[in-house]
């Protein structure tokens, strides 16, 4: 075993240092941790919660020796969650996984619910090299657009949001505004599409930049046990998205279209719909 | 020399090199088992499958230990009747032995898991009568010579395939075991499982698995195994194949020397990737023409020997 992925793989006990409540289900937490600290943006850790989980959670910013993630109450363990406090106790391995490239050309980023955290901490990093951005964010409704107002100091074009409901932005889809702007530019004006968000949106938004011609990379999410690449719960085609990914390339991509979207492998290593 | 010197025969089944994946790693898919055989393994064995489907525990699942890892899945899987397809289709894409690893709860079980999967196409079964994490099932069989008598006969009445017996660590002879597993009929023994372990966590005392108990493997594990392996060999006709924190090809000489025939290979996949496969092929190969040997066969036991 190299000594990096032991280092990388302890478990570190630390003190949640502060919760940011986001929105109705989604909140943000910050701790210390010098490891996950050195996180590129696409990372993830998996996360302890003492006598509950572990967790796999995107790493949404780093600053100095914190990490911050952000996360929606979807279920037991993040429930469980949702109830900590500062100075509450919690478990951390990794950072894991590989990350975003990091185009510095022409780049679109694309976000959805709880994905726009890594797309954020992406966009902070490229708002010093990219050439161009452009964000596209959707959510079911306004008050799920996370981060809203943290993307236009870093874009070099204004934020356009998309809500089914239609109470911010455009009513639709986030991937309406997206095909309008690949088929208005094509693919000379972007070198590179960066998504997160439903595996749904995903599936349309590696179809739309197929459809143009242009290259993406996606971060995707399955059932995680290990975190490490040996246990197999998180397979999507060949691939393990815990070690080969979590972020996808359009190759990487083209070779999983039969389960992107569609279908995933759940606890007991059965397919069930995503 | 037109010959591949790594070719190896073991419980009928024809190898390309002494490497296989053991169980319990990425095994659950076809595209997983492929990209395996595609990275040089010369057979593959799946996760453990029994009769019905498991969910296995709630994480944490496993914690890194400062020489390998501990593990608790749980047994994990869908169960034999949803997997024949997986192994059906499985058998159609790749081109090395399928080995499917089955457990149990019964002789029965067993031995129904085990005809179920090699009409399906397994080349073999793996009995896991070591599991360390779930109980009445696994390691309470592998550690009673009597029992686990019982249940090689049981299957190898029910599978003309090959049966291969999985050993556990977590017995005070481990000679006795093995040699019962060879006089019962067992065609190979894997020696082998995971030793019990634990870890707990200083700051918030308790035990880090939500199992509390589960098995450790990788580096840690290499001693342990290979004295196993050189002690069975010694007074046990039956082939073995050994494993237990082989990372190397050094690991895999070593293996081969104290008495197995091949080797299986689970946890250095996390620190090497699938990649461990053809790393430690073409470290056998070296090794074999630098000591002048036309083949992976004759240092088999040469431990004994020297």
């Amino acid at each position: 075993m190299s000594d990096k992925l032991t280092a990388t793989n302890t478990l570190r006990t630390t003190r949640i240092e502060s919760v940011k409540t986001e929105n109705s289900t989604t909140k943000t937490y910050t701790f210390t941790d010098k490891q996950c600290a050195k996180a590129k943006p696409g990372q993830f850790l998996m996360l302890w919660i003492p006598k509950i989980d572990e967790i796999p959670l995107s790493i949404m910013n780093t600053q100095g020796n914190i990490v911050s993630v952000t996360v929606k109450n979807v279920g037991d363990a993040t429930r469980h969650l949702h109830q900590k406090k500062p100075g509450d106790t919690i478990g951390v391995r990794g950072p894991f996984g590989n990350h975003f490239t990091q185009n510095n050309g022409r780049v679109l980023l694309v976000a959805g619910g709880t994905g726009t955290a890594p797309i954020l901490f992406l966009a902070k990093q490229l708002a010093v090299k990219a050439n161009r951005l452009s964000f596209i964010m959707g959510a079911k409704t306004r008050s799920e657009l996370l981060f809203l107002n943290q993307f236009d100091p870093l874009c070099t074009e204004p934020t356009v949001a998309a809500t089914e409901d239609g109470t911010y932005g455009v009513k639709c889809l986030a991937t309406q505004p997206l095909e309008k702007l690949l088929a208005q530019e094509g693919k000379k004006k972007f070198d590179m599409v960066y998504a997160c968000g439903p595996e749904g949106m995903i599936r349309e938004v590696f179809t739309l930049t197929e459809k143009f011609g242009v290259q993406m990379e996606a971060s995707l999410e399955r059932l995680m046990r290990c975190g490490i690449g040996i246990c197999g719960s998180c397979m999507i085609g060949k691939y393990r998205v815990c070690k080969d990914g979590p972020v996808f390339n359009s190759k990487r991509l083209r070779e999983v279209t039969d389960e992107l979207g569609i279908s995933k492998l759940g606890f007991d290593g059965n397919r069930i719909p995503v | 020399m037109s010959s591949n010197p790594l070719k190896t025969r073991l419980a009928g089944l024809e190898l390309k090199n002494p490497t296989a994946l053991a169980s319990g790693i990425l095994g659950y898919s076809t595209e997983s088992l492929q990209r395996i055989a595609k990275a040089g393994a010369a057979a593959v064995v799946t996760k453990s499958v029994g009769l019905t489907p498991r969910m296995g525990y709630p994480n944490p699942t496993v914690v890194q230990a400062n020489c390998g890892i501990i593990n608790a899945m749980g047994l994990p899987n869908p169960g034999i009747a949803e997997y024949t397809s997986e192994i059906s289709f499985t058998k159609t894409v790749i081109n090395v032995p399928l080995i499917v690893s089955v457990y149990g709860y019964s002789a029965e079980e067993y031995a129904t898991v085990a005809k179920t999967a090699t009409e399906a196409g397994a080349d073999a079964v793996e009995l896991n009568v070591s599991c360390p994490h779930v109980k009445e099932t696994g390691s309470e069989i592998g550690q009673n010579p009597k029992l686990l008598t019982q249940l090689i006969r049981q299957v190898k009445a029910a599978t003309s395939k090959a049966v291969i017996v999985k050993l556990s660590p977590n017995v005070t002879d481990i000679v006795e075991i093995a040699q019962a597993a060879s006089d019962a009929g067992a065609d190979a023994l894997t020696a082998v499982n995971t030793v019990r372990a634990m870890a707990i966590d200083a700051e918030t005392a308790l035990p880090v698995l939500s199992n509390k108990r589960g098995g450790l493997s990788g580096p840690a594990m290499k001693p342990i195994a290979l004295r196993a392996v050189y002690d069975i060999s010694e007074k046990v006709k039956t082939p073995i194949i050994g494993c237990g924190g082989i990372t190397t090809w050094k690991d895999a000489v070593e293996f081969l020397l104290a008495g197995a025939s091949a080797v299986q290979i689970g946890t250095a996949i996390a620190s090497r990737d699938p990649a461990v496969f053809k790393a430690i092929n073409r470290g056998l190969t070296a090794y074999l023409k630098k000591k002048k040997h036309r083949s992976i066969k004759e240092i088999v036991g040469q431990a004994h020997r020297n």
